[in-house]
């Protein structure tokens, strides 16, 4: 029974999990409003993007590598799912979602490549590419601007229509997420990724293919940010140059509240998805609180500083507590294989 | 077979070959084609307009080449930007002292700094981490101090000081400042025992230790000048561009990190000088403003900063692996018998 707790109360997306339902309990008790099925829709809504974003930043960073360029090909994916709508009014909805992940995948490809072929930390390609999207968005763009009038009601409709009280897109986040937690945690390839995080060099020794699988987390992770992209087209009325700009930062912060260390080898995208609940149910509790909406991004940014706080405390308790147990001479649990 | 000459020829390759002297040489070239391509480059007007647009991007520049040398980044220096502007903003809107509000404005950028210093220094925490929700904390403040207005009612004394120029040569006048900065960053990094444990730590902490770098102290500090530094852009900004606003630089620090890394500073640490940055920072300035003449769009001219990053990462390492699969073909051929 002990050693139940003790494994329950080491997973790592455990406090933000603790946080999240508070916070909702809280907004709830002194805001009965907070619950109403519309309101909750609306959170759903608001997470939906930034949990897909989140789900494939964390499989990128699980690996020890970053994706900066997620708002810029959110920026692209979406704009071009506008530009298609205006173009070709009868194309098919599945198409449209099939050339913007397309897209994401595409440019995901080119980053994991880079990274790959020119041994160049991924903090500072994407950061390039960051740019390099942002400006090839901004070329094709220009000032026009697609509004959803441009967009089929059934495809706009995905974002308001309902499911068991769940839009169809927060569905299709739940599927992916679920996917990705599926293949991180249960398939062979999927572990890899924890050793390559925690220690390239090894991985590498071990025989694990390296460069095959952050090639792979890279196009992933560009694939969910050109869905996430065409997702936004259904749920905003309008996409254009801007689009996306500045998100990369937010779903980093949400990757790392969720739990999933900065550099590598520990988390998982279930976190990853809470931590993006949680930064965007935030922002709808403090106004149901009725607290002065300029406190709102302050209380944010504590909140992830106070999530980076108790995950090192975590860290370094675990870390302690291994070193005693290796030192009475009992087997210390294999870190891996939790996850921790 | 190597022979002593092209040992030789090699170091002096190398020596000439050196990123910064490379980087300068495109930054010449850039200056000499466009004033020969374009009428109006070549001006004192360009020379104005440049510089102060890149007076807040080299400032900043130089304490982030310092602490991404040790290893760490702060990705919070444009909001702390953003709230000392704000807090600037805010007490002039009380018409308080413009003196007072200066000098409030920069004491709230080393307040900044110093807890990103605490976080990192002594907490333990990543900084890359710890100033993301730094990030949002300080434009969260700023939001909070001056809310949805934005200032503009400075002392003209103080906006026209910071536009004025010196005589004719169309340089603005805190140019003389930023030139003293760099000046102090080049003797900190490279001629002061500091520097060189900065270049320690960044290669390794252990190691720093053990050579008797204070790591905590020295981490803790860095964050403060970089909150420093942040601070007196706060001031440039709010008078420069005539207004204070809660947003005020936001998104500055990608463009910031790129110049640093443009310039050779190893995102690992250990690598990197102050030299290369201010070239870096120059390069993508008259780029984009010779681009700009031409009246193309600065969101697309981003283009530019994202290019020359990436190419000037990736190039020498696939020089690098290019030179030795030809060392290895040429080896084969020389030693058949072996």
């Amino acid at each position: 029974m002990s050693s139940l707790w003790n494994r329950f109360s080491r997973v790592r997306e455990l406090p933000v999990a603790v946080a999240f339902v508070t916070l909702v309990a809280i907004t709830a008790t002194l805001n009965p409003r907070f619950l109403l099925p519309q309101s909750i829709k609306d959170l759903l809504l608001n997470a939906t993007i930034i949990a897909i974003l989140a789900a494939g930043q964390a499989m990128v960073i699980i690996s020890r590598n970053v994706d900066l360029s997620v708002g810029s090909i959110l920026g692209i994916a979406g704009f071009a799912t506008g530009a298609l709508f205006a173009s070709f009014p009868t194309i098919p909805i599945p198409l449209v979602f099939l050339i913007g992940i397309g897209i994401g995948a595409a440019l995901g490809a080119f980053n994991g490549l880079l990274v790959v072929t020119a041994g160049v930390p991924a903090l500072v390609i994407t950061l390039g590419t960051l740019y390099v999207f942002r400006g090839i968005n901004n070329a094709w763009a220009g000032g026009t601007e697609h509004f959803s009038g441009d967009r089929p009601k059934e495809f706009s409709n995905l974002s308001v229509d309902t499911v068991f009280g769940l839009p169809i897109i927060t569905l299709l986040a739940f599927v992916v997420i679920a996917a990705m937690a599926v293949y991180l945690a249960k398939f062979r390839s999927g572990r890899d990724f924890y050793a390559i995080g925690s220690d390239p060099e090894a991985a590498k020794l071990f025989g694990i293919p390296v460069a095959r699988r952050v090639l792979t987390a890279f196009v992933i992770n560009g694939a969910l940010a050109g869905l996430a992209g065409v997702l936004y087209a259904s749920r905003f009325s309008s996409v254009g140059a801007r689009t996306g700009t500045g998100l990369e930062l937010d779903v980093v912060a949400a990757v790392v509240v969720g739990g999933v260390a900065i550099f590598g080898g520990s988390g998982t995208v279930i976190g990853a998805a809470i931590g993006a609940f949680l930064l965007t149910t935030i922002t709808s509790a403090l106004t149901a609180l009725r607290v002065d909406k300029f406190w709102q991004q302050a209380v944010v940014g504590g909140l992830i500083i106070s999530a980076i706080v108790i995950d090192r405390i975590s860290t370094l308790r675990n870390a302690r507590r291994l070193r005693l147990e290796q030192a009475r001479g009992t087997t210390a649990v294999s870190a891996a294989g939790e996850g921790l | 077979m190597t022979t002593a000459s092209e040992i030789g020829r090699s170091k002096l390759w190398q020596r000439i070959n050196t990123r910064d002297i490379a980087m300068l040489g495109v930054l010449l070239v850039v200056i000499v084609v466009n004033s020969f391509a374009r009428d109006n480059f070549a001006s004192t007007t360009t020379v104005g307009f440049l510089l102060l647009d890149v007076i807040p991007i080299m400032m900043l520049a130089l304490p982030m080449t310092f602490i991404i040398i040790s290893a760490e980044i702060d990705l919070s220096v444009a909001s702390i930007v953003g709230v000392s502007a704000a807090t600037i903003g805010a007490l002039v809107l009380r018409e308080e002292n413009m003196i007072l509000a200066a000098f409030a404005g920069v004491g709230v950028g080393i307040l900044a700094g110093a807890f990103n210093g605490f976080l990192v220094a002594y907490l333990g925490l990543p900084s890359l981490a710890a100033t993301i929700g730094t990030l949002a904390l300080y434009r969260g403040l700023a939001l909070v101090i001056i809310g949805d207005a934005s200032v503009g009612s400075f002392p003209e004394a103080w906006t026209d000081f910071v536009q004025s120029r010196l005589g004719a040569t169309g340089i603005p006048t805190p140019t003389i400042a930023v030139l003293i900065f760099i000046a102090l960053a080049v003797i900190m990094l490279h001629y002061h025992p500091f520097g060189r444990g900065l270049f320690a730590l960044g290669h390794s902490p252990q190691a720093a230790r053990f050579v008797g770098v204070k790591v905590e102290h020295t981490k803790f500090w860095l964050f403060v000048a970089s909150g420093l530094v942040a601070g007196l852009v706060g001031l440039y900004w709010a008078l420069r561009y005539g207004s204070a606003r809660s947003d005020s630089a936001s998104g500055l620090e990608l463009t910031v990190i790129a110049a640093v890394l443009l310039g050779g500073v190893s995102i690992f640490g250990g690598r990197g000088s102050i030299p290369g940055v201010v070239v870096a920072v120059l390069l993508v300035a008259t780029i984009t403003y010779g681009f700009r003449l031409q009246r193309i769009s600065d969101v697309v001219l981003v283009i530019i900063t994202g290019a020359l990053l990436i190419a000037s990462v990736v190039a020498p390492n696939y020089y690098q692996r290019i030179r030795e699969r030809w060392k290895l073909i040429t080896r084969a051929k020389d030693s058949p018998t072996s």
